[in-house]
Formats: C-alpha cells, sequence, structure tokens
C-alpha cells in the first residue's frame, strides 16, 4: 500500500468515528494525471453522456442482498416455527447447527453490564468475530440486519416526499453515533444493565420475527416514521451502536468496494443511493489520491453503488483474490 | 455541464452563500470567517443533533425506568441469577424459549416492565413440570444467565440454596434422579388457604382449569418423554390433593393433619424446603383462582 493509501485509509477511520471527509492534500502523479484530463475535456464527457444514456440500472446485487436478509431472518423463524433447529435462537445469540454465534455489540453490552464471560459467550463472540473480519464489519448492517431493509423501504418513501417537496432531509452530526456508542457503554458498565438492548431495533425486530410481534414493535415505527418524514435514514447514520462496533471490527475486512479513477465520470449518482455517502467522498472530482482506492470500513458492502455506477467504477474486491483472477 | 456535476451534496452548495452586505465578524484562533447562513444551518443541525441525543436516550431510559420502579416480580426460568445479575447478562435470544417442551418460558414486552425480551414463566398459565429432565433451557443459555453453577463472585442469597440436589420424581428409579439445580426460582406459598378444597375437605371430579385450558404436564402414567394438555386428563378424588399429585420434585409438598384455630383437625398441603418453585401446583390447582401460587425470587423460610 502506497503512503498515500495508508493515509487515506487514516482518514476513513476517522470518518467512520463521525470526522467530515476532507479533501486529499498530496494525489499520486498517475492520480493526477486523470484528473488533469478530465478537466473539461469534451470528448470524453460526449462520452460518458453516451455511457450513461446506454447504462442499463442494474439491481443484481441488491437483489442477492435481500435475498440473503430474508433468507437469513427466514430460517431463524422457520428453525423454531417448524422446530427443524438449524439456526436457533435471535441475532442477538444464536447456535448454528450448535455452533454458538453471539452479536458483537450484544455481546459487549452483556458483558459490560454483567462484567462476567462465560465459556459459551466468549466462543460465540469469536465465531461471529472471524466471520465479519473475513466478510467486512458493516455486511451486518446490509446483508443480515431486518431493520436495514425496513429502513431501506423507509428511506425509499422518504426520498419520493422529498422528490414532491413534502419533506426534507434534516442531516444532523454523524459523531452522534461515537457519542451514541460510548453513552451505551458507559451506561451498561453503571447500571449494570443492557439499557441498549431495550431499544435495540435489531433485536426487537428479530425476536418479534421469531417469537411474535409485541408493543415493542411501536418503538421500531416510530423510527421509521422519524426516517421517512425527517431524516433520511437517521438510526443507521447517526445512532446505531452495532454499525460502528461492526465496522470497526471490518477495518482490516478483505471484503470491500474498490473504485477506479480512470473508468468514473463523477456523476455522483452513487453518492445519492449510498447509505453512508461520507464513504464515497474519494468519487467527488479531484479527491481520489491513486488511481485505485478501497472504500472505507464504514461501508455496508451493500452493492448499491456497483448495481448504480453506469461506468463499472465501483466493484467488489476481494483483497489479494482479486489479483489472482 | 450541470448535467455531470451532481457529485456536490446539498450541504456543499450552502457553502456558497449570496453576497453578502454586511461585513462577517472576524473569529478567533485563525478560523475562517462562516457566513450567516452557513452559520444558522450549523446551528440547527446542532439543534436536531441534540434533540435526536435527548428522544433516543429518553427511550433507551424509559425501557430501564419499569425495572427500577419493579412492582411485580416474575419467575424467571430454572437456574436464573437473581434478578439484578439475571438482567444484566441476560442477552435476550430466546434461545430457552426454544428448547422448553412445554412452551413455559415467554419473552417479556415493553410494558411487563421485566426488561423486554426477557424470559419468564407465569406459572398458573404454564409451569415448568421439567418435562425436559436435564434443564435444557439452563444448557440453552449462551450467557450464563440461567446456570447449573454461579461464579464465585456472586453469593448465594440466605434461603435461596436448596439443601440437596432435587430429586426429580420422574427419574427417581434413574441412576441419576437429580435435577442438577442448587438454587430455588422462588417457593410455593399457600395464599388463599380458606378457598383450598383440601382445607374444605372436600374432593374433585372433572377437569381442573377446564376443557379450554391450554397448559401442558407429563403425566408419567400416559408418556415419559410427551406432555400432553391438562385438559385431557381428568381427575376423580376423594379429597382434592392436586398439588401434591402433580409436584414434580420429591419431598415439595404433602397434604399434612393440621390444627385449625377451632382446635379441630383439618388436611392442608404444606409446603416443604425442597420446593423449588416450578409451579405446577400453582398450574393445577382447580380453583378459581388458584389458592396456592408460587412467590417469585422468594426464599425459603423456617
Amino acid at each position: 500500500m502506497s503512503a498515500l493509501l495508508k493515509r487515506r485509509f487514516v482518514d476513513q477511520i476517522k470518518v467512520m468515528f463521525g470526522a467530515e471527509p476532507s479533501k486529499p492534500k498530496e494525489i499520486s502523479p498517475a492520480a493526477q494525471q486523470i484528473h488533469f484530463y478530465k478537466k473539461g475535456n469534451r470528448d470524453l464527457i460526449a462520452e460518458n453522456l453516451h455511457a450513461r444514456a446506454h447504462a442499463g440500472h442494474s439491481n443484481k446485487w441488491r437483489n442477492r442482498r435481500w435475498a440473503t436478509l430474508i433468507f437469513a431472518n427466514l430460517l431463524f423463524t422457520l428453525s423454531f416455527f417448524l422446530d427443524i433447529q438449524i439456526l436457533e435462537g435471535a441475532l442477538t445469540a444464536s447456535r448454528f447447527v450448535g455452533f454458538h454465534l453471539i452479536d458483537l455489540n450484544s455481546a459487549l453490552q452483556v458483558m459490560l453490564a454483567h462484567k462476567h464471560i462465560i465459556n459459551n459467550l466468549l466462543i460465540g463472540t469469536g465465531t461471529v468475530l472471524v466471520l465479519w473480519v473475513l466478510l467486512g464489519g458493516r455486511t451486518f448492517c446490509s446483508w443480515v440486519c431486518p431493520y436495514h431493509l425496513l429502513a431501506e423501504w423507509a428511506e425509499k418513501i422518504h426520498l419520493y416526499l422529498a422528490k414532491k417537496k413534502l419533506v426534507t432531509d434534516q442531516t444532523m452530526d454523524r459523531r452522534l453515533r461515537t457519542v451514541f456508542w460510548a453513552i451505551f457503554a458507559l451506561l451498561a458498565l453503571a447500571t449494570g444493565y443492557t439499557v441498549y438492548e431495550a431499544i435495540s431495533p435489531t433485536g426487537i425486530l428479530s425476536r418479534a420475527l421469531i417469537y411474535g410481534p409485541g408493543l415493542a414493535l411501536l418503538w421500531v415505527l416510530a423510527l421509521l416514521f422519524f426516517e421517512v418524514f425527517f431524516s433520511r435514514r437517521a438510526w443507521c447514520r447517526y445512532a446505531c451502536p452495532i454499525g460502528l462496533t461492526y465496522g470497526v471490527v471490518g477495518i482490516v475486512s478483505p471484503v470491500r468496494i474498490i473504485y477506479k479513477l480512470d473508468a468514473c465520470f463523477h456523476e455522483g449518482d452513487c453518492r445519492k443511493v449510498c447509505l453512508v455517502p461520507h464513504v464515497l467522498d474519494t468519487v467527488i472530482k479531484g479527491r481520489a489520491v491513486e488511481k485505485e482506492v478501497p472504500i472505507g470500513p464504514d461501508c455496508t458492502r451493500c452493492g448499491l453503488c456497483v448495481d448504480t455506477c453506469p461506468t463499472g467504477s465501483l466493484s467488489f474486491e476481494v483483497k489479494g483474490l482479486s489479483k489472482l483472477a | 455541464m450541470s448535467d455531470l456535476d451532481h457529485d456536490r451534496s446539498t450541504d456543499d452548495a450552502l457553502d456558497v452563500a449570496p453576497a453578502e452586505p454586511t461585513p462577517r465578524p472576524s473569529t478567533p484562533a485563525g478560523k475562517p470567517a462562516v457566513s450567516i447562513a452557513k452559520r444558522q444551518t450549523n446551528r440547527r443541525r446542532v439543534l436536531r443533533t441534540i434533540l435526536l441525543t435527548g428522544g433516543v436516550l429518553g427511550a433507551a431510559l424509559s425501557g430501564f425506568l419499569p425495572l427500577v420502579y419493579a412492582q411485580k416480580k416474575r419467575l424467571r426460568p430454572p437456574g436464573a441469577l437473581d434478578e439484578k445479575d439475571f438482567l444484566g447478562s441476560c442477552i435476550k435470544c430466546g434461545q430457552c424459549v426454544q428448547v422448553c417442551p412445554v412452551s413455559a418460558i415467554k419473552l417479556a414486552d415493553l410494558i411487563d416492565g421485566v426488561g423486554v425480551g426477557t424470559p419468564y414463566i407465569d406459572p398458573r398459565q404454564q409451569a415448568c413440570d421439567f418435562s425436559c429432565d436435564a434443564v435444557q433451557c439452563i444448557l440453552a443459555c449462551p450467557t450464563g444467565s440461567l446456570t447449573y453453577h454461579k461464579p464465585d463472585f456472586l453469593p448465594v442469597r440466605p434461603g435461596a440454596a436448596l439443601a440437596a440436589k432435587p430429586i426429580l420424581i420422574a427419574k427417581e428409579k434413574d441412576a441419576e434422579p437429580t435435577l442438577n439445580l442448587h438454587e430455588r426460582i422462588g417457593v410455593a406459598r399457600l395464599t388463599r388457604p380458606e378457598a383450598c378444597l383440601a382445607i374444605q375437605g372436600k374432593g374433585f371430579k372433572g377437569l381442573t382449569r377446564g376443557a379450554d385450558f391450554r397448559g401442558k404436564l407429563r403425566y408419567m402414567s400416559v408418556d415419559r418423554w410427551k406432555p400432553v394438555k391438562v385438559s385431557s386428563h381428568p381427575y376423580d378424588v376423594a379429597e382434592c390433593d392436586l398439588c401434591v399429585r402433580e409436584c414434580p420434585v420429591k419431598g415439595a409438598i404433602s397434604i399434612e393433619t393440621v390444627f385449625a384455630p377451632d382446635g379441630s383437625k383439618r388436611k392442608s398441603p404444606v409446603i416443604h424446603e425442597p420446593c423449588v418453585g416450578c409451579g405446577v401446583c400453582e398450574m393445577v390447582c382447580p380453583v378459581e383462582p388458584g389458592c396456592i401460587t408460587v412467590e417469585a425470587g422468594e426464599v425459603w423460610k423456617i
């Protein structure tokens, strides 16, 4: 990795904790050259318009992701409903054909609150840790979390209403998520009770799907209402500590989205569909420090940008493996 | 060109404030001056951020309040740690719910006031009858909220410890007849002795709890492994002793001869030290409301 990419990597981690993405101070000569030739290049723009006009919108990754998300949650439900015992438990903690799987944030809350760790808790946490370190931390969010799917639909309604000028997106300070993470960790430590678990929409929804709906769903509805009418994707963007925990875990993960500068025409379509557009600051004209830039750890690997990009500048990559292919 | 220049977020657009007639106030510490419009936007954003913080924290703490002011204790599954430790360690996954053969364990909802998603037993509706033999819920628990052995740093409340591992009547002839429990989850108590059929010297004939009752119980005479509905099992006893008859734990309850205040001899159910608080006596009691109940988290007092 070049020194520039290393610096960029550190910036990406800061951005995950809530810093605003900044313009790079230094750009590699190769990338500088591409940036230079893109400036006011009429041919390039014509080519770009052509590419856009002919780009068929794909839903490949979205469909795969929705299928995975629904399948995972359905497997929980069916395991209990039909008593087939493949995936027992809920998203907070479960057993997959006997292997303990424990959600990292729930485990953390319990460890902080109870201040005692038994073997099963450690084993389950370890399994999940290895799984998500390999797959990319925030993959959990977009590929497994049931709230993500509902929020994705709520986001569509929000964007429709925003287009009709009936609502506006009220943005907030992204550092709030880091603050919440710390607050909930401290609350668990101080009160000896897993305070966050009472309002975790992931846990509430997962239990509702498996054990039947309850009044706790009202809180989830309130969150969705807030997201539709006030702030786009507010919970995932500004509040959810689960996302941050997995983001930290996924810092070194080999699965990621890679951005190729030379193909990009900077339409910005990717940033419009992205749940975490701050991770795509690299695609802004003149920002990329290298010809290829991996997208940072706050990325949920949802693939919406990959589907949307009309020029194929964004794609999934497995570090190391893509060079073999 | 404007078509292609979409990568500006709306916030960037606000950077470009309209030409201002008033001079910008100079800012300390060499920070670049900020336009009035931008400052307003920033202030509103800070206010919104504070609002969201308050909202989420308020909701989180409101989930905590019912526990602080908990009026009603709920019966936790067997092997549960003491209430506060239980709440701290329960990960709310419901694996205990999934393994229970009689579906005695339920998960608490928002208004139950015992912690959203934590498991509890409502013994009058469905008691824990140890049909699983091995206390499966304890085996299923991934965090040690339900446990055979408490960790060393958690003290045993006086009276919560059982003098001996309880002997399961259903397994009495097995090599290992005991339930590996060390602490009780509650103690049964005769709460309405005046209504008790045994004390009145009455018998009981018919279905206890009626034909619509959905609770299940393991009847060894029917099937060793499959609990059946209580409503499929009619009784005909000359003197009511249902609570003693169906108690799964050896020596936990018996019918004794006691003296009434007027000096006359009466029969009455008496609870003994081995009672673990499973609630079967509460479930099968034929009077309405039941005259014997399990007091959750209660300890043995002589």
